[in-house]
């Protein structure tokens, strides 16, 4: 079975908010709410850090659990899902949820707060699929078309993967041995590898 | 056979297959089930013929979820740049 989930890779990240800016435009979410975001630690310093955070689709979901109006279901790929016409805006899995994931629009048929809304993993919701009104509740159905999030399948780097969980794992994996170093040192060659060829060798600095 | 010897290596054999019991892997996904949680259904996405959107290029048999996971792992390879460039 299939179990879909993000995996970002910190010593590749850029920070040029790609992934925001295509699930922006992929799922055409309103004003004021960011299904995805990125986040740099210690920024300004040497060896700053950045992430992208969405929602991560848990297997043991807190939104899940707390949602009084049992919204919320995992599809058979491990992707958390839920329905708008159930949601009553409470924000209770704001509250519950690690990453910040339920954003609420701030104009909605309650008020200021309206149905939420976060990450689908591109998979649309409960709707007829690849329709108008499952575009317009949930955003765009990618896996039904056989794609992976747009925000992953957009990065430029790379750093942003999604895909099976064992797939994704092996991927960076791969670097990470490929790499040879850990997380003490950073630059191009960390993020990228040694280069194989002595003409393409990174310039020598304190970088790495 | 001594009665000893026989729950001497009934005691041991138990004691191995209790060990062993938690090597085991749970399902850590819910599976889903239409009934429950209170929303619509949703459809799976292998159900979905791939001519359903013009511009995918992943192919897989309408119905049949292992041909999609095929499908899905062989796009998720396009991330691995070290299979792509070499």
């Amino acid at each position: 079975m299939a179990r879909m989930k993000f995996l970002c890779d910190a010593e590749r990240c850029i920070a040029c908010n790609g992934c925001v800016t295509a699930c922006k435009n992929e799922n055409e979410v309103p004003w004021g709410v960011n299904r995805r975001r990125v986040v740099t630690l210690n920024e300004g310093v040497p060896g700053e850090k950045s992430i992208s955070v969405a929602c991560m689709h848990c297997s043991d979901a807190p939104c899940m659990a707390v949602c009084p109006v049992d919204c919320f279901y995992h599809t058979e790929e491990g992707v958390v899902l839920h329905d708008k016409d159930m949601c009553i805006g409470c924000g209770y899995c704001f509250y519950a949820c690690p990453f910040g994931a339920p954003q609420f629009p701030e104009a909605g048929v309650f008020g200021m707060r309206g149905k939420m809304d976060k990450c689908t993993f591109c998979a649309g919701g409960p709707e007829k699929d690849l329709s108008q009104e499952e575009f317009a509740k949930y955003g765009s159905n990618r896996l039904a078309q056989g794609k992976l999030p747009a925000c992953a399948e957009m990065c430029s780097t790379k750093a942003l993967l999604a895909g099976d969980g064992n797939v994704i794992a092996d991927i960076l994996r791969d670097r990470a041995l490929k790499r040879g170093k850990g997380t003490e040192v950073w630059g191009w060659a960390t993020a990228y590898g040694k280069p194989d060829h002595p003409q393409q060798q990174a310039p020598n600095g304190a970088k790495s | 056979m001594t009665k000893a010897r026989k729950l001497v290596i009934t005691v041991a054999a138990l004691a191995v297959a209790a060990g062993l019991a938690g090597c085991g892997e749970k399902d850590q996904v819910i599976a889903y089930h239409q009934g429950k949680y209170q929303g619509k259904p949703d459809t799976p996405p292998w159900d979905n013929a791939p001519s359903a959107s013009i511009y995918t290029t992943s192919t897989w048999t309408k119905g049949d979820k292992s041909s999609w996971e095929t499908a899905i792992k062989s796009r998720t390879q396009y991330q691995n740049e070290y299979t792509r460039v070499e």
